[in-house]
């Protein structure tokens, strides 16, 4: 049985790979370790092992509304290393955290008027002086808070993204985004706000937010209708207009009781170079240009053969699993995952797919994955798997892409696996 | 929209969701309930536009027969409209309407129905949505199961005798599909209405409804924001 406070809900790389964090519905944050390089043995690359962990967020009592806040860290966000330590943002539905990751590796001893252990000496018994020296001790990650960014929203936030001016990011939930300065917390500038005047009139929600990688004005904002806004901080203060409108038209053949759930947005990643970003919707991947904004210019279908499952996945509430994608460091390939502890990888070049399973069962360490197919319909051959024999509990909603090498992490409900390509 | 549950499940299953989500932990999940309002105006569509079309062709029939308006059928059917709460009842083929008629009607706000309806003092108030508030609570899955007071299943309203009553109706068949919202045993006292002091005063003839659309939204919505 899965404790309910390790489901992990979060994963992302650092900006140079050697850290991986990750977030659960507990609240707490891991952070895991690439091994260094003069200790990797010349067929692998290093390892990645525990280095930090901590207690990000605790629940929380709204005693004015009456509801509590869950703890579980939605999103994690890595500042660029500036100095020795390590920066973080890390957030839960309500507050944003910002976290100090340091080393500690030597401490001061020969202190005068403390013993080793930090009794104080009688000062009677000092009769000499010394200078207390830094001597090594064994290596010791410390996590602090340094800023908390709270009161700042009052529906669900979805997402975090860190501007390239590495000063200042965005909080988006469910109807407004706001822009914060990473040094100041009992403020916060509201940059967008689709609530109508009367709730009644809601029609859709913002699912996620990105800042462009390079525009420090741009940012873009994906909602439950499937629409992509991309706006420029520069036009207004307030970014209710959108710059430009990224939007597909519904195939009227494809229409169903389920049409809007599953052209709801989950996710919305640009890519590295900062010419395309990619959406995530129940079925697909979408790949835009942001040059053009009337259709996607890539489309890969995840896992097609559950749209004639949709009543059964509406009734069980799978259909509103919120998966999310990512992209490789070089835009080539891109990644999301599925059920049955499935994963998907898309060639953007060739064109070509994989789904691979994130499973102990089938794959002991440093075994080559071996690609798995699902039988839509009809015969089920030797070593496809049927629809109907899918595990729809075991989801994959959270991947990341080591941002230089081919190294992908990938969270299975509870599990985090690390997979790496082959090194010759 | 083929589906392998009946829009009449899917709406049950969708108001058992948006009932359940307001006890779950974190708060009401405003984008998985705008989902789920979706999927019931959807499902509402459908059953509507089959239930018109049922309402067609026994008007059809009905015209064909040409029967006296007294004292052929004892026959009683009473429908409640979703969005204005109107509660129609025909009985041997003359129609009544109560919305829940009184200034204190938490729900609509709405005076009694004008000139040309008879809202005779024997009419019943079918629902009442303010009941739910005063429940306290104490609606769980197993009410909705319930069948409606007076236990008289709901059904299509007669729409040629709907005309005796309302002169000035043209003969529309969207004044019909308006009044007319059918629901299944699944719904009870499950909507929490906030007064809307927003919505006009309705005219007071039988278009009571005819402003409010089919693939009106609001009142999901207004189920939504009444957390």
């Amino acid at each position: 049985e899965i404790d309910w406070s390790d489901i992990i809900s979060t994963v992302e790389f650092n900006h140079s790979g050697e850290l991986l964090a990750t977030g659960d519905k507990g609240g707490r944050v891991v952070i895991f370790q690439q091994e260094q390089e003069n200790k990797i043995q010349s067929h692998s690359r290093g390892e990645y092992n525990v280095y930090s962990t901590f207690q990000s967020h605790e629940p929380e009592f709204d005693y004015l509304k009456s509801l509590e806040i869950e703890e579980k860290i939605n999103k994690i966000r890595w500042l660029p290393q500036k100095n020795a330590a390590q920066f973080l943002l890390s957030t839960n539905d309500k507050t944003i955290k910002l976290w100090k990751i340091s080393e500690r590796d030597k401490r001061p001893e020969g202190y005068n008027l403390k013993e080793e252990d930090g009794r104080y000496r009688d000062p009677t018994t000092v009769t000499t002086l010394r200078v207390p020296v830094f001597r090594p001790m064994d290596l010791m990650v410390e996590a602090s808070p340094r800023r908390i960014f709270a009161n700042a929203h009052t529906y669900h936030i979805n997402s975090i993204s860190i501007n390239s001016d590495y000063e200042t990011y965005l909080s988006a939930d469910d109807l407004r985004i706001n822009l914060w300065h990473l040094e100041i917390t009992d403020r916060s500038f509201n940059i967008v706000d689709i609530k109508p005047a009367n709730m009644e009139e809601l029609t859709e929600v913002i699912t996620a937010a990105e800042f462009h990688p390079n525009s420090c004005n741009t940012f873009v904002y994906s909602s439950s209708k499937g629409t992509i806004r991309l706006c420029d901080m520069r036009a207004s203060a307030l970014c209710d207009r959108h710059s430009k409108l990224f939007e597909e038209p519904e195939d009227p053949s494809n229409r169903s009781f389920f049409s809007e759930i599953i052209s709801s947005i989950s996710d919305v990643k640009f890519s590295h170079s900062g010419r395309y970003m990619m959406t995530r919707d129940y079925l697909s991947v979408k790949i835009w240009d942001l040059n053009m904004e009337n259709r996607p210019v890539e489309t890969y279908q995840v896992h097609e053969y559950l749209r004639s499952k949709l009543c059964s996945l509406y009734e069980n509430d799978c259909i509103f699993d919120k998966f999310e994608c990512c992209w490789n460091g070089s835009d080539s390939v891109v990644m999301t995952g599925s059920y049955n502890n499935f994963f998907r990888m898309f060639d953007r070049n060739t064109k070509r797919d994989i789904t691979l399973e994130a499973s102990r069962e089938n794959n002991k360490p440093r075994t080559v994955l071996k690609p798995r197919k699902v039988c839509a319909s009809g015969k089920r051959k030797k070593d496809e798997i049927s629809v109907d024999s899918l595990d729809f509990n075991k989801k994959i909603l959270h991947t990341a892409w080591h941002p230089k090498e081919n190294i992908i992490a990938v969270a299975t409900t509870n599990n985090l696996y690390i997979f790496q390509d082959k090194v010759n | 929209m083929e589906c392998a549950l009946d829009a009449q499940s899917l709406i049950s299953i969708s108001l058992r969701k948006i009932h359940s989500s307001r006890t779950q932990r974190g708060g009401i999940k405003l984008h998985k309930n705008l989902l789920v309002s979706y999927v019931l105006r959807n499902a509402r569509q459908l059953y509507l536009s089959e239930r018109y079309a049922e309402l067609y062709r026994r008007q059809q029939q009905q015209q064909q027969q040409q029967q006296p308006p007294h004292h052929q059928h004892h026959s009683q059917t009473t429908v409640l409209d979703l969005d204005t709460h109107v509660v129609t009842t025909v009985e041997n083929g003359y129609l009544h309407q109560d919305c829940c008629a009184s200034a204190h009607c938490p729900c609509c706000g709405q005076g009694a129905p004008g000139p040309g309806l008879a809202s005779a003092t024997g009419c019943k108030r079918k629902y009442y949505p303010g009941q739910e508030e005063e429940d306290d609570d104490d609606d769980d899955a197993g009410d909705l199961g319930a069948e409606p007071p007076g236990g008289v299943p709901f059904a299509p309203c007669k729409r040629a005798r709907f005309e005796d009553f309302c002169p000035d109706s043209s003969p529309d068949a969207s004044n019909i599909s308006n009044l007319i919202s059918i629901f299944g045993s699944g719904f009870s006292g499950l909507v929490s209405r906030q007064p809307d002091s927003s919505e006009q005063p309705p005219p007071l003839n039988g278009q009571l409804c005819a402003k409010q659309a089919l693939a009106n939204l609001g009142a999901w919505t207004r189920a939504i924001v009444a957390f």
